[in-house]
């Protein structure tokens, strides 16, 4: 079985800072790592490797030159083959432009049966890079999986949803999205780390190799204009009522009602 | 010069500042408490390929320097002194040996699985008459057709009673002195070897002190460790490699304690200002944070020097000996910090005054690293 694990590299933070002025992310001083939720993802990936002979996993990121050391750590963590996918003629993607351009690469990849990406990543935050890039390649897709099977061709998925789960099957090839219920990912293996600098490759590829003109990529084909981003403020404290008594009750029940609740 | 870590280096310490912040951390009082050995920290250290970082992949390790070891060291030792010094006596005085002395057969059947983590190894040199004198030797080993028979004890020895390889240093030839001593190894279960009294300490509780009894004790000929009479070389180049570690045991002690006084200062409010507001605890503070650092390039420069394949056991003596008395310092300052909660058990800082003791009198007390460091200077 071969799979392609999408991660990205964002900066090691829950409450990433603006630039109140552009509206741009800070990212000086802040440490990159692999985004939470493709961590997961290839967690997944690795388990099956561990379950199952014959599975190869490639890492793939669309981002800088830094974006190498996310990479590396998941050649530590466990994966085969490592490729970045970095060019000038990326700048300034927006999501269908990063689909776009990640569907091109894996396209080049060619043989592939599983490709998991992360649900969300903890900087964009939109969620939508993965099942932009199903439809690019024309995939099945389940997103918020917390629970995965794989019998031959068969997958049956379990996909949180807020109020519960659904179960679903489709077949292989097909993309998944994956949430932190899913698994817990284990740690970079220290000798994975020496072997991931000292014995493996993360291959560079350019718009060039992946054949995306340069129309089809980057700013220009970006179509999604940031207006303006702020911080919300915060949400009100919440009230604690305490007692059983039917004074306390009735009081719980009107603020539920005044909240349309009940 | 270059005073970066490489990238590698770098990806090993995120690696074990995050290990040792959720797996080993939430331990350290607990072990220290109960005087328990932590099996489970070494069984995740063992799944991955902590327990062998600068030895060969042919040999199980996980094919890393010197460097990346101090650092594995370092990051336990900052939450939990006894942490360290378990992975330290392991690889330094339990495998290195076999590594630096061993034949083929003696690495594939002893380093392997140390590497590896499937064994634990410890190392048996001192003595209840031969500490700081190690050429004393009383435990004896001689050769009875085709194997030894060792009679005698140790003591103090770490990891003891939880070890699965022992390398033990005794006496073949008392007419020789210093080139009469041998060093074998010896596995858990050789009959005649058994565990004697758990010492009970003042600080890293958690690990194992143990004494080790040779009653008869019978070990295949072919166990012995290098030649008939290099026993007293390969215990003192294996204790030079050793310091190292206890550096690095040393340095991480000081450095957490540093961390959480750091933090603790800006939360304490004394006079109506936090406590990191005081510019007499700040000048203490940063005394404390020069002297740290000090102290972690000696250890790191030691480190490198013995992956240079140059010569390190001056600087390994001088690592110890000063990252050592750099961890009482900071730790016995760090309490101070910490006023009154300091002194309970609360807070973690009198653990690790009480963890850094012990790093200025093993493998070599402060005053064995000064004779070492003097012998350098007037030879
Ligand atoms: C107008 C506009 C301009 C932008 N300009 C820039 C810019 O100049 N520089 C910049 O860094 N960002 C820029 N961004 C943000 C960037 O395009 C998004 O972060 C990116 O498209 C991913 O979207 P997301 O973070 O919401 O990821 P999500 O859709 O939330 O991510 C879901 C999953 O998709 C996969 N994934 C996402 N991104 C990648 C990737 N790059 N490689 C591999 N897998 C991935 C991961 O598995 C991830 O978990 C811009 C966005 C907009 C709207
Ligand atoms: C927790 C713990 C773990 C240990 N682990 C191990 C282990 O794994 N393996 C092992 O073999 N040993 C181990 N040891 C033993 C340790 O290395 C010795 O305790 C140490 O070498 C000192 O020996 P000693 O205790 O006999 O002290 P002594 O030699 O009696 O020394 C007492 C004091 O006199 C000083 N002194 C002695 N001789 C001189 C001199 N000539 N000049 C100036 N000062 C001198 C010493 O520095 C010390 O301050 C361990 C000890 C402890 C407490």
């Amino acid at each position: 079985m071969k799979i392609v694990v999408c991660i990205k590299q964002v900066p090691d933070t829950n409450e990433v800072k603006l630039d109140p002025k552009t509206g741009t992310l800070i990212r000086d001083g802040v440490p990159s790592i692999i985004n939470h939720d493709d961590k997961n993802a290839l967690e997944e990936a690795i388990k099956l490797k561990d379950k199952y002979q014959n599975v190869h996993i490639t890492v793939l990121t669309m981002g800088p030159p830094q974006a190498d050391v996310a990479l590396r750590e998941a050649l530590a963590m466990g994966a085969d083959r490592a490729i970045l996918v970095s060019d000038r003629a990326f700048a300034g993607s927006d999501t269908w432009a990063t689909a776009r351009t990640i569907a091109a690469a894996v396209r080049k990849i060619g043989e592939y049966d599983l490709i998991f990406c992360g649900r969300q990543a903890i900087d964009g935050d939109t969620a939508q890079v993965g099942p932009q890039l199903a439809e690019y390649l024309n995939l099945p897709q389940v997103t918020y999986v917390k629970h995965l099977e794989i019998n031959g061709e068969k997958v049956t998925v379990e996909r949180a949803l807020e109020d519960g789960y659904e179960v679903l099957e489709t077949t292989l090839p097909c993309l998944l999205t994956t949430i932190k219920e899913l698994n817990e990912p284990r740690y970079a293996n220290v000798r994975g780390i020496f072997d991931a600098y000292k014995e493996k490759t993360v291959e560079m590829w350019t718009a060039n190799d992946i054949k995306i003109a340069a129309d089809q990529t980057g700013l220009n084909a970006s179509p999604t204009n940031v207006k303006q981003t702020f911080t919300p403020s915060p949400k009100g404290q919440g009230t604690i009522l305490c007692g059983c008594d039917k004074d306390t009750i009735c009081e719980l029940m009107c603020k539920l009602q005044e909240k349309h609740i009940i | 010069m270059n005073f970066n870590l490489t990238k590698e280096q770098e990806m090993v310490k995120t690696l074990m500042r995050k290990f040792a912040e959720t797996e080993v951390k939430p331990l350290a009082a607990e072990i220290d408490e109960n005087e328990r050995f932590p099996r489970e920290t070494v069984e995740k250290m063992a799944r991955y390929n902590m327990m062998g970082i600068p030895f060969p992949k042919q040999y199980g390790g996980a094919g890393g320097d010197n460097i990346s070891y101090a650092i594995a060291v370092e990051e336990l030792a900052r939450v939990c002194g006894t942490t360290g010094v378990i992975l330290s006596a392991h690889t330094s005085l339990g495998a290195h040996p076999i590594y630096q002395f061993g034949n083929e057969e003696q690495k594939n059947k002893y380093l392997k699985p140390l590497a590896e983590g499937k064994y634990l190894g410890a190392f048996g040199l001192t003595e209840p008459n031969a500490g700081t004198d190690a050429a004393g030797q009383q435990t004896l080993a001689v050769l009875e057709n085709d194997h030894w028979v060792l009679n005698g004890s140790k003591v103090f020895i770490t990891n003891g009673g939880e070890s699965d390889i022992y390398i033990i240093i005794a006496m073949t030839d008392k007419k020789k002195g210093t080139r009469g001593i041998s060093a074998f190894i010896v596995e858990k279960d050789a009959p005649g070897f058994s565990i004697g009294k758990i010492e009970h300490k003042m600080g890293i509780k958690g690990s194992s002190t143990s004494e080790l009894i040779f009653e008869n004790c019978i070990i295949p000929k072919e166990n012995i460790l290098g030649e008939v009479g290099q026993g007293f070389k390969i215990a003192m180049q294996t204790l030079d490699g050793g310091r190292i570690g206890i550096a690095s045991q040393a340095l991480g002690i000081a450095q957490g304690a540093l961390d959480e006084s750091v933090k603790y200062m800006k939360e304490r409010k004394q006079f109506g200002k936090a406590l990191s507001q005081f510019q007499g605890l700040q000048w203490m503070v940063a005394d404390m944070a020069t002297k740290v650092t000090a102290a972690r390039w000696l250890v790191y420069n030691a480190a490198w020097r013995k992956d240079q394949k140059l010569s390190y056991a001056n600087e390994a003596a001088m690592a110890k000996l000063y990252a050592a008395e750099v961890a009482m310092d900071v730790t016995t300052k760090a309490v101070q910090l910490h006023g009154g909660y300091g002194y309970t058990r609360e807070y973690p800082i009198e653990r690790m005054m009480r963890d850094a003791k012990i790093t200025e009198i093993y493998e070599g007390t402060s005053q064995v690293q000064q004779m070492v460091i003097a012998a350098n200077i007037f030879k």
